[in-house]
């Protein structure tokens, strides 16, 4: 993985003694609390319903198992030994003092961390595949890419006060698996006929409360030219992005008022006067940065290991955390595997500090001292020999780190929620439990198959609903909390907005609710049909009828003179 | 007389911004007789009144006026101000940018409005070298802000190669 150099670790030592500038002046009254907020939040820090919450960046998702014992000793010194992993692959700490926070981040900086950008109305955390660098079907390594625009984007002096945030992902797979069309920007690494790599480039996707996919502004960009051409793209929405209404600021409203043949003109237009100017990549800087992410020092094995097979053979229990958690590496021998972080009665993408020492010794030990964070809130460790398979699988479990459910329904994208975070409309970790109760029973699940149920605990939707088969979003109606369903979401290359069922449900409704859903599927599939197949046959009317079935009239009607209400009012982000 | 940060250090200042009060037009604002930043539209409507003074004069460009306007003006302009009408809205930072790298101004770029030491640096990356800072804060503080890195990744006004030209490995 990338490894600072001099100036890199001299940026960030000098950003913590900006940052703790910035707090003592706020403690001694000289930086009033509205002129610290945009600061702070460029730090990572926001100030929750319970107190401050401070993210710390885990860039494109990459970390060190020594990067992971310091964010385990700091989550036990300065929080309660618990940290959180987010859709942008960052992790959470949900109870810093504030007072402490400057030091916090002297700490992530001993170990190349920072919160630089993990909030704001910047350039935020680059995010990525989970497997880059691994997966069978990549065209090249996305994370030189990211890191190049890590560096870009770090303290860029003329995009740090944007109308609103902006998130950058990067895949290049053939299978999408960062969400690009959901980003402001998504980057496809791609080559041209002549075997040349370039960019494709989407803009104007995002999730929150008018989800919009991403739309195609360039084919193929020439990687030289990446940076230039996102100076261009970001100038033109610094300039002309809203600034008066901060639910219309983000680029894919511009995008859409503009329309993306006349957004691309202006693009273009600013473009011609930046292209192959200074800022245009060197292949020399790009080898530079590449050259931190050649492959590990792998030994050659054989694709079948003869112990892994009899354990496959001989316990069961194995082969099924095999089954879902280990996936295909590119290199003969090898395996990945994804260390779920969706236990039953645990907050999805919760990590406990012994958790987080104990995934830092399985990667000293079996899988070159890194890990990757996923968006889907689980850990993965890249490079484990087959033969070591079994061995992990015991340890994993013993720190119950191996619940076999990844890409199942429990495998759930859930937001902090109303527990936590002071934006939300409601809870959402409370809902995530009641699903883990309805459906504990892993045949019943294995039965259901491939499927993704995501919640958001307001229309932020940091919870990814909108691109989950099943999404669940809180909404506040008179005070009270209710939840909306959607189907048909997916996220990858036919990346697709869910519908809305119907009017809204209570909390003690969802489960019951999830599980009518299911059975229309369950009798309703063919042999080779995932939830998402069946819906896309069915359409959504079988769905919505079962859903609503017996239903307590008395719900309906308040359910349905609720949402006669205005739109739910969403609490202003950025708090 | 009040101060402001000018290359790199706190000098008096005898500028004044000129803004149109809600019961003035461009037509009949008096234009003082010293010297002066003057709101865009007085100055594309008064231009050769303006000229033919003889006394100092600039054009300060709100956040939402792009540099495009002046474009053609910019030798008669000694001072052009870039208003930060709150300190959250980043528009100016494009402004000075193209002030200096597209059209080439050399004159002095000043921030004024709601100016303060967090946001100096990136200021002066983008070609802004005086700073009218908000009355009520520290110029001293502030004029250690402007050095608050040591190093930049990107190319900038200041800067114009990115480190990656400059890296030696
Ligand atoms: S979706 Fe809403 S409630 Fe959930 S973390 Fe984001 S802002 Fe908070």
């Amino acid at each position: 993985m990338y490894r600072y150099d001099s100036i890199d670790q001299q940026l960030i030592n000098e950003r913590v003694a900006q940052y703790r500038g910035q707090i003592d002046r706020n403690l001694a009254g000289a930086l009033s609390d509205d002129e610290l907020r945009p600061l702070r939040l460029q730090n990572g820090l926001y100030i929750q319903r319970h107190g401050p919450m401070l993210r710390i960046a885990i860039p494109y998702g990459m970390l060190s198992a020594t990067q992971l014992r310091k964010l385990a000793e700091i989550s036990r010194r300065y929080d309660r030994s618990i940290g959180h992993f987010t859709t942008r692959q960052n992790m959470q700490l949900n109870w810093p003092k504030f007072e402490e926070t400057p030091e916090i981040l002297g700490e992530l900086a001993s170990v190349e961390m920072h919160a630089v950008q993990t909030s704001g109305n910047c350039i935020r955390n680059i995010t990525t595949d989970q497997f880059a660098g691994i997966a069978p079907d990549e065209l090249t390594d996305p994370r030189p890419y990211c890191e190049v625009l890590r560096q870009w984007s770090t303290f860029h002096p003329e995009f740090a006060y944007l109308p609103r945030k902006f998130k950058i992902a990067v895949n290049a797979a053939a299978q999408d698996r960062a969400v690009i069309r959901a980003h402001d920007v998504g980057l496809e690494i791609v080559s041209n006929a002549a075997g040349e790599i370039g960019v494709k480039v989407f803009v104007g996707g995002g999730l929150g409360r008018t989800p919009v996919i991403g739309k195609v502004i360039n084919e193929f960009l020439p990687r030289r030219h990446l940076l230039s051409y996102l100076d261009a793209v970001l100038r033109v929405y610094n300039r002309y992005g809203r600034r008066d209404n901060m639910y219309k600021a983000r680029i894919k409203i511009l995008v859409n008022a503009l329309g993306i043949d006349e957004f691309k003109r202006q693009v273009d237009a600013e473009w011609a006067h930046l292209k192959d100017g200074p800022t245009t990549l060197t292949d020399d800087e790009f080898d530079r940065v590449a050259r931190h992410f050649t492959p590990p020092a792998y030994v050659t094995l054989p694709a079948d290991d003869l112990s892994f097979a009899t354990a496959l053979k001989d316990d069961k229990a194995f082969a099924a955390w095999v089954k879902r958690c280990v996936h295909a590496h590119k290199v003969s021998g090898y395996a990945a595997i994804t260390l779920s972080l969706k236990a039953p009665g645990v907050a999805p993408g919760d990590i406990t500090d012994t958790q987080m020492e104990a995934v830092a010794d399985l990667a000293d030990r079996f899988s070159f001292g890194e890990l990757r964070v996923t968006h889907e809130q689980n850990v993965v460790l890249s490079d484990v020999r087959k033969s070591d398979l079994y061995e992990v699988w015991k340890i994993a479990r013993a720190n119950g780190l191996a619940t076999p459910n990844i890409g199942l329904l429990t495998d759930m994208i859930c937001c902090p929620g109303g527990d936590l975070c002071a934006l939300a409309n409601a809870r959402s970790v409370p809902i995530a439990d009641a699903v883990q109760k309805q459906f504990d029973d892993l045949d019943y699940l294995y039965d259901i198959g491939d499927i993704s149920l995501n919640i958001s605990g307001c229309m932020n939707s940091c919870g990814h609903h909108h691109v989950a088969n099943i999404g669940i979003l809180g909404v506040d109606k008179n005070s009270e909390e209710w939840y909306q369903i959607t189907v048909g979401g997916q996220q990858g290359n036919s990346t697709t907005i869910g519908k809305v069922i119907g009017p809204s449900f209570y909390a003690d409704e969802v489960p019951q609710v999830i599980a009518a859903l299911i059975d229309v599927y369950i009798e309703q599939r063919t042999t080779s049909e995932r939830f998402i197949d069946t819906f896309l046959r069915l359409g959504l009317a079988p769905f919505k009828q079962r859903a609503y079935a017996g239903r307590d009239k008395r719900k309906i009607a308040a359910a349905e003179s609720a949402e006669t209400e205005t739109a739910p009012l969403t609490k202003v982000a950025n708090a | 007389m009040p101060k402001i940060i000018k290359n790199g250090q706190i000098v008096d200042d005898g500028w004044q911004v000129l803004k149109l009060a809600d019961d003035q037009t461009v037509e009949s604002i008096a234009i003082p007789e010293d010297p002066v930043l003057l709101p865009l539209a007085v100055w594309l409507a008064r231009r050769e009144d303006i000229l033919s003074r003889g006394v100092p004069h600039g054009v300060w460009l709100d956040s939402s006026e792009g540099p495009e306007a002046i474009a053609g003006d910019l030798e008669q302009l000694a001072v052009i101000g870039v208003n930060f009408p709150k300190f959250t809205d980043g528009r100016s930072y494009s402004t000075a940018r193209l002030l200096r790298e597209r059209y080439g101004y050399r004159g002095e770029i000043r921030a004024i409005g709601d100016v303060l030491q967090d946001q100096l640096f990136f200021m002066k990356r983008c070609g802004i070298d005086a700073y009218a800072l908000r009355a009520d804060k520290d110029s001293n503080a502030a004029l250690a802000s402007l050095r608050d890195f040591s190093e930049t990744y990107q190319a900038a006004v200041d800067q114009p190669q990115p480190l990656f030209r400059r890296r030696t490995v």
